[in-house]
């Protein structure tokens, strides 16, 4: 990460505007974003489609569809074109190793875009994310209904007109099931088929998903997935906090791994501020989020062995969770909660024998892991159980929107770590766990591999941990020490200026990503040069893999889907923000 | 004293003190056992806050059931519903009528020396009659699951009832070795044989093999804990049970276990006899008793071990398991004893 890093360029441009003179056109992106396109509407089909099948471009992963309501920005900003609602795609090269926004402008009388599906099949649940919270209807969409609201909701929440105070009653009955069944049954069947609820409380969500399932026998014949019982309307209450303020929220995403959100997100306003960060902060952040990387594999594999029945290795596993608990405990005063990353740094220092606490956590977490690998990954019962179920093909992993290690498990091996290497990253040695099958057991191994290869960052990190501070000296952003603020002016200004108004962020957009536990973690931020953030999307991991649950369990047996949800590490908090 | 109303009393004094020893004793302290066994295994301590070691527990556990509040869902079939506890419970506890739980003990009352053998009842069906009473039991999940009228409890029944069918199947045939060698049904012959031969496990190592794995699915113990699988059916067939009726349930599977683990003592690990020793007069009785419940204690703990150790089979993954490996083996070791029995005409 580099303060004065060039301006992001389009590197296909030429292309473009032969193909589609006017219609679609680079744009100048702000510093540390990616490179942007700004589509015609009624070319956004054609661009699409040509993002993904020309050998120039080969954007084959959406990754997020983030909608913004541009009415409220200052006079300076608003949009000439008038255009209200804005829908950014982000998407991602996994041949070319390149991000690219495309935006496409709506004015608000007639708020539609053509839909995406047919294109990218990712866009399905991103779609209806974006109709259901800013309105933007999506023409052709196979299935535009509420997601994260419920049925009874009136209007759209992230719109900017929209009054925060309202409440909206759920008085319909549940129309999961019999919209299921009315699609399925058929009047030969009706008496073989039966629909099961599964969820938002059953034992092996572990959170409040939801799906339904229509059952011949055992064997799923059709199933629907519904998210939204853990929504906590995280982006609509951050346009109202200061940045700092959306820190402590960051934590509820994966929480699993809070550390690895909050640093994902200090990082990102801290690249739309140019701020750099010292490099004792970077090196913990990385330490911290290897640990998280850690915990949060721990709790995926430990809670799908429950599932399959093998419940000893839950202890063995959470036993060194807890450990690692103890020294984020130790650093920054809580568990789950932690809020540890600041923007310019961190809260605080890490205490004084980190280093060696570190090393001996490691050994007690490779002591369990082993442990666990060696009850489990050659036992016959569990191979059985994962080898050859939830299967997901290279080519769907990524036209489903896949990250992290379920996209890795298929045989793609796109880890931000490597290919987009930020808090330097790329100084430490480690590998890359992919397996090729896109089964549970490809899933659970590469995460079994990944928890050793965090260790061995980990190892190099403590090895060279600088010393130093691990905040930034820019008072604009990091509250100037306690002696200064008392002692001078300049310290008391930066001190209430910060406090009152919070961080100045420059007007301006950013797309930055954090490999999370999970997958791709992005935040979409666009600030209006305020010192509340005008918009936050973020770009959950499980997201997408959730969406294609629906798809992966069809064919299988309810034990099947089972294992597979375990082994997707379904995080409602950051499913549901 | 007239010898037919000693042998009444004997039948009572035997039946009150299997009762007592399996139902008072045992079943509760058997879910303690489970418990502190299971965080031995899990590198946890386990319940150890009511008494000493945790021993009041299973009291605890036991007064705790019969307090909590009786609910019986309003779709249920209640006749069913209140049925099937009682069908899973009372056959668990008549199997043990005919398994021999030590040898005789001599008895002198009034100058006329009467010998107890330390069995309830000993007929000459014997096993048939402990495969009678076990299909039986499977009703009681069948019908709970049913009358509950839930879909999960639905499934757990159907599971359950498929299983433990196939798996009756390759268990009957495998103690039909057994019996092929002793030359009789009756379990106390069954025990005699093998003081005078090589305990059958040896000789019918794959058929006491088949028929060990069998009793885990008979028991529905883990790994072919299907019909409860509480990661699927969030507790199978008895989701809708509350109370007592769930603790007969509770009390029926640890019963079942004790009586699996107990004529896999008998068929297979020479049941209350030890190689080598005489075990007659009241001490020797004693200590057959011993002898039995110690063996029987080993494979309860091996239960345990197990379930604590691994993983759920699949539906369809354990009836192929059943009919496709266990069965066709059992079969084996049908042909196999027989050729025993034939070519050394009994005496090996």
């Amino acid at each position: 990460m580099s303060t004065d890093a060039p301006v992001s360029t389009v590197s296909f441009a030429p292309v473009l505007e032969r193909k589609f003179a006017g219609r679609a056109r680079p744009e100048a992106s702000g510093r540390g974003d990616v490179p942007t396109i700004s589509v015609d509407p009624a070319s956004l089909h054609d661009v699409a489609l040509f993002l993904r099948d020309d050998p120039s471009t080969r954007f084959d992963l959406l990754l997020d569809v983030a909608s913004i309501d541009r009415s409220k920005l200052p006079a300076e900003q608003l949009p000439r074109d008038g255009k209200r609602f804005q829908a950014s795609y982000i998407l991602y090269s996994t041949r070319r190793n390149e991000h690219l926004r495309v935006k496409a402008a709506v004015p608000e009388a007639r708020p539609s875009l053509p839909s995406l599906v047919d294109v990218w099949p990712a866009a399905n649940w991103f779609e209806r994310e974006a109709w259901d919270l800013m309105g933007i209807d999506f023409e052709n969409h196979p299935n535009q209904k509420r997601l994260l609201t419920h049925n009874g909701f009136v209007g759209h929440a992230l719109r900017k007109d929209y009054e925060a105070g309202q409440r909206w009653l759920c008085t319909e009955e549940d129309i999961l099931q019999t919209d299921l069944a009315s699609k399925t049954e058929t009047a030969e069947d009706a008496f073989e088929t039966m629909t099961l609820n599964f969820g938002p409380s059953h034992p092996a969500t572990h959170g409040t998903l939801r799906a339904v399932f229509r059952l011949d026998g055992e064997t799923i014949v059709a199933a629907e997935g519904e998210c939204g019982y853990l929504h906590r309307c995280f982006e609509k209450m951050s346009e109202s906090h200061t940045y700092s303020q959306v820190i402590p929220y960051t934590d509820r995403l994966n929480y699993c791994s809070p550390m690895i959100n909050g640093n994902g997100y200090a990082r990102a306003v801290e690249q739309m501020l140019g701020v750099e960060i010292p490099p004792r902060a970077r090196a913990v952040r990385v330490i911290l989020s290897e640990f998280s990387r850690i915990m949060d594999h721990l709790v995926c594999i430990a809670a799908n062995l429950v599932d399959i029945g093998a419940l000893t290795n839950f202890w063995f596993l959470f036993q060194a969770r807890e450990e690692i608990y103890g020294l984020l405990e130790a650093c920054c005063g809580a568990r789950l909660t932690s809020s540890y990353a600041r923007i310019g740094g961190l809260s605080n220092d890490v205490p004084e024998n980190f280093v060696e606490w570190s090393r001996r956590l490691l050994v007690e977490v490779k002591k369990q892991v082993d442990e666990v690998d060696r009850l489990v990954s050659r036992n016959g019962i569990a191979m059985k159980r994962l080898r050859g179920t939830g299967l997901v093909t290279k080519e769907n992993a990524i036209a489903w929107g896949f990250t992290g290690p379920c996209l890795r498990a298929s045989g793609v091996p796109y880890d931000l770590r490597k290919d987009k290497p930020y808090d330097g990253y790329e100084t430490y040695d480690f590998d890359i766990p992919v397996m090729n099958d896109g089964d549970n057991y490809s899933r659970y191994y590469v995460r079994m591999e990944e928890m050793r290869q965090s260790a061995r960052i980990i190892e190099q990190g403590l090895s060279r941990l600088p010393s130093g501070p691990v905040n930034s000296d820019d008072y604009r952003v990091v509250l100037p020490p306690k002696e200064m603020v008392y002692n001078e002016m300049e310290g008391l200004i930066y001190h209430f200026k910060l406090v009152f108004e919070g961080i100045q962020v420059p007007a301006g957009e950013i797309y930055s990503s954090t490999e999370g536990a999970n997958g791709e973690l992005g935040y979409s931020i666009v600030s209006d040069g305020s010192g509340r953030p005008y918009r936050i999307k973020v770009r959950p991991p499980c997201f997408p893999l959730f969406a294609a649950f629906e798809k992966m369990v069809v064919g299988g047996m309810v034990s099947d889907a089972v294992a597979t949800l375990g082994l997707l590490n379904i995080i409602a908090g950051e499913l549901d923000r | 004293m007239d010898p037919l109303l000693f042998d009444a009393i004997a039948a009572i004094a035997k039946i009150l003190f299997v009762w007592a020893v399996v139902l008072a004793a045992l079943l509760p302290n058997l879910v303690l056992l489970e418990r502190r066994g299971a965080a031995l295994i899990q590198d946890r301590p386990g319940p150890n806050r009511v008494g000493p070691f945790g021993l009041f527990q299973a009291l605890a556990d036991v007064v705790k059931m019969f307090m909590k509040e009786d609910m019986v869902p309003i779709y249920a079939d209640r006749l069913l519903y209140n049925l099937a506890p009682l069908i899973m419970m009372i056959p668990a506890l008549t199997t043990f009528a005919v398994i021999p739980f030590g040898s005789q003990i001599p008895l002198t009352i009034g100058g006329v020396t009467h010998t107890i053998p330390l069995i309830i009842a000993d007929v000459n069906v014997g096993i048939l009659y402990v495969f009678a009473l076990t299909s039986l039991g499977v009703y009681g999940i069948v019908l709970a699951g049913w009358s509950s009228n839930d879909k999960f409890s639905l499934m757990g029944g159907i599971r359950s009832s498929a299983q433990i069918i196939s798996y009756e199947l390759a268990m009957g045939i495998a103690a039909t070795g057994v019996f092929l060698a002793a030359g009789s049904l009756r379990l106390p012959a069954v025990v005699e044989y093998q003081q005078t031969h090589l305990w059958n496990c040896i000789p019918q190592l794959l058929g006491c093999i088949i028929f060990v794995v069998s009793a885990f699915a008979e028991t529905n113990r883990l790994p072919f804990d299907l019909a409860e699988a509480e990661a699927e059916l969030v507790a199978g067939f008895h989701t809708e049970y509350s109370a007592f009726k769930f603790g007969m349930f509770f009390m029926g599977e640890y019963a079942n276990l004790v009586a699996a683990s107990a004529l896999i003592v008998t068929l297979y690990f020479g049941g209350w006899s030890l190689p080598g020793l005489a075990l007659t007069g009241l001490w020797g009785g004693i200590a057959s008793i011993g002898i039995f419940a110690v063996k029987t204690f080993c494979f309860i703990w091996l239960f345990i071990w197990v379930r604590w150790t691994l993983p759920r089979f699949r539906y369809d993954q354990l009836m192929a398991l059943g009919w496709k490996a266990f069965l066709p083996l059992s079969l084996l070791n049908l042909l196999w004893t027989g050729w025993l029995v034939l070519a050394g005409g009994g005496k090996f």
